[in-house]
């Protein structure tokens, strides 16, 4: 028999690939060890986030028993909540508006405590709904104003010191802070920025009669509003979403353009229908995650659009179109700041507090996923 | 058909106005034969640095023309001046001459791009289908042109496709996306989608470099099929392939045009010597 024995050198000493051992080796394995943790305290924060955030607000938003959604939680909007102590020893715990209700049906109880907790009664009905609408103002602006200057930057405009210097000043507006573009959306949308009017207010900046009308255009702002506040998140959101359409733009082959310029088409033609239907998917996909980001932001409504108490629904008691779009909304991060930092903190306020958070981040993260799933998508779409 | 036809005809008078420039009278005849016309050509991408040199040329109508010459030389380049594809980079333009086609300076004030575009077409050297159907694919050229009926657009999709020598093999599947054929079917896609506008001109940058034997056979056979409908100019490395399918060739060398002639007396007996090495494999 083969005794391999005899291959094996019989020195160890020999072995060419013997450790040499010593510093070096020493200084690997640490680098290693320190960017492993490095990378796990990535993964503690964001477990400790969701996990906390999970715990603490599913109770709030789910029940035990059917129709297992704490439906109320999601359909009225904030209030305050009572509790109180009756005089037969019952204690009670009501939102504003039942516990009126309770005085009225019991007139002879006798409320020996009571305490009242400010918006920590009700749901969160409001804050969504305006989330949503300056979310949608925001995505329409965004994608307009963003998409029409990509389109420019990357199939029009020529290389140049003036586009580079375009650039550059696009990409410095994703620098500025969130709380700047609060103020420059109040300056500029809530104080100065047209509307078309009969009566200008004495404070406007100046105002151009419209010929041959008794109307005016009047620079003097559109005030607080859900529009001012989707115009300034727009604002905010746009370098992301000109990086993402530019980005979406360089990826469709050059050979299309050429081949559609090659038969006669004009540039905008080619633009319009080889370019931009495949470029469509990316942007939208990629745009959609900057938005989420921009929708949870709280300076930049603070000043422009949001408004912590407000009883009626935007669509209650609106005149037009106009007068929808020219009132203030709640709005979730506004919301949150509110319950999490300015009312008197009690055991009260707590669900409140995590089932707003909860509900929210359940939101962002489901549009997150949309993108995801919009991405995988169209990538097995088209390929070329 | 009918529609585009006469939708050329239109083109036509717009493309060859009336002014004829002064000292080159254009005569029926010589409109008639002489397609293109490169007169005394200079051309750079960047100004002051000229990659192609006095280039002086005719191209004949109904006739195959192959451009050889080694990788650089400026072949491409020049194809793409005969459809003012280079138009496309800002800094690149003649520097000297002028190109007529059917007659008209390309370059002359009121020559429109587009119109130029329809009435020479191009296929490229890497295939271009849009992911589209192959059906749009084919139709797109006349949409662009705003021809949608339905029976106009079907006639010519099946003549194209016909044509290309493609209809057998996809008529079944009109409406899968063109992306799903093989690299020389997508290549005589290509072709249908540049015949499908009627072009009077055909341009051809190295059509055959990414397609296996079997295929450029096939594309090889259609070129000369092609040539009793369409004139066509085609740039190839491959001088077998400039031999089988050309009628005349030019052979260029660092931007010069070195000679031009006969394919056949050309690879028999070339005039110049540095033709001769090139043809019988001693440098490029
Ligand atoms: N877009 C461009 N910009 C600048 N120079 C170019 C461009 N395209 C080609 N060239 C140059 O022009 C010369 C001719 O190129 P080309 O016409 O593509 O050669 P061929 O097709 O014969 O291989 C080459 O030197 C090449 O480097
Ligand atoms: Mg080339």
């Amino acid at each position: 028999m083969h005794d391999i024995s005899e291959e094996i050198p019989k020195h160890r000493t020999a072995n060419p690939f013997a450790s040499k051992g010593g510093a070096q080796k020493r200084k690997d394995v640490f680098t290693a060890t320190a960017l492993r943790l490095a990378t796990y305290f990535i993964l503690l924060c964001a477990g400790y986030i969701f996990v906390d955030i999970i715990i603490k607000g599913a109770p709030v938003v789910f029940k035990a028993s059917p129709p297992f959604v704490n439906i109320d939680f999601l359909t009225k909007s904030p209030e305050t909540l009572m509790t109180f102590e009756t005089s037969d020893g019952a204690e009670h715990k009501l939102d504003f508006s039942d516990y009126s209700q309770f005085k009225r049906d019991f007139p002879d109880l006798k409320i020996v405590e009571e305490h009242s907790h400010a918006f920590s009664g009700g749901g969160i009905l409001g804050p969504l709904v305006g989330t949503a609408l300056l979310t949608g103002i925001c995505i329409i602006v965004a994608l307009f104003v963003g998409l029409t200057t990509a389109i420019y930057l990357n199939e029009y405009s020529s290389k140049g010191r003036f586009m580079d210097l375009i650039r550059l000043a696009i990409m410095n507006l994703a620098g500025v802070p969130s709380v700047v573009f609060g103020l420059f959306g109040l300056g500029l949308f809530c104080l100065v920025a047209p509307v078309i009017t009969d009566a200008p207010m004495e404070s406007a900046l100046f105002t151009v009669p419209i010929l041959f009308t008794k109307s005016y255009i009047s620079f003097q702002g559109w005030g607080t509003c859900m529009l001012a506040g989707g115009f300034t998140l727009a604002v905010m959101v746009l370098p992301v979403i000109i990086a993402a359409c530019e980005e979406s733009l360089k990826a469709i082959p050059m050979g299309f353009r050429e081949a559609s310029l090659a038969l006669g088409a004009t540039k905008w033609q080619t633009i319009a229908k080889s370019v931009l239907p495949y470029a469509f998917p990316g942007m939208l996909t990629a745009s959609v995650l900057g938005i989420t980001r921009v929708a949870g932001e709280t300076a930049p409504i603070m000043f422009t659009a949001a408004l912590s108490h407000k009883d009626k629904l935007p669509w209650q008691d609106v005149n037009g179109v106009g007068g929808f779009l020219s009132q203030s909304v709640q709005a979730m991060p506004y919301h949150i700041y509110t319950v999490a930092a300015r009312i008197p903190q009690s055991e009260y306020t707590r669900p409140m507090q995590y089932g707003s958070v909860f509900v929210f981040l359940v939101v962002v993260m489901l549009f997150a996923a949309l993108s995801v799933f919009l991405r995988i998508h169209y990538r097995k779409k088209i390929k070329w | 058909m009918k529609t585009s036809m006469s939708e050329q005809e239109k083109q036509e008078e717009v493309l060859t106005p009336e002014t004829k420039t002064a000292n080159q009278p254009v005569t029926r005849e010589n409109t008639h034969d002489l397609v293109i016309d490169v007169d005394n050509v200079s051309f750079g991408y960047v100004p002051g640095k000229d990659v192609l040199r006095d280039i002086t040329m005719n191209i004949n109508r109904g006739e195959v023309t192959a451009f050889i010459g080694p990788s650089g030389c400026g072949k491409s380049t020049l194809l793409r001046c005969f459809n003012r594809m280079n138009d496309l980079i800002p800094t690149a333009g003649i520097s000297k001459g002028e190109i007529r086609i059917l007659g008209t300076d390309i370059h002359a004030p009121e020559v429109d791009v587009i119109e130029l575009r329809k009435h020479v077409g191009m296929v490229f050297q890497k295939y271009n289908p849009f992911p589209k159907s192959i059906y749009e694919n084919v139709a797109f050229g006349l949409r662009i042109q705003g021809i949608n009926g339905k029976q106009a657009l079907d006639q010519a999709v099946e003549e194209s496709l016909r044509y290309a020598g493609l209809w057998e093999e996809v008529k079944d599947r009109l409406n899968a996306s063109g992306l799903g054929l093989s690299g020389g079917q997508q290549q005589r896609l290509c072709i249908a989608r540049a015949i499908a506008v009627r072009p009077k001109i055909v341009l051809m940058d190295e059509p055959c470099s990414a397609l296996d034997p079997i295929s450029t056979a096939i594309i090889e056979e259609l070129i000369t099929k092609l040539r009793s409908e369409f004139t066509i100019v085609i740039v190839t490395h491959n001088m077998q392939q400039a031999a089988r399918v050309s009628d005349r060739t030019a052979f260029f060398y660092l931007g010069n045009l070195i000679e031009m002639d006969r394919t056949t007396t050309m690879f028999s007996n070339p005039s110049k010597k540095q033709t001769e090495d090139y043809i019988s494999g001693r440098f490029g």
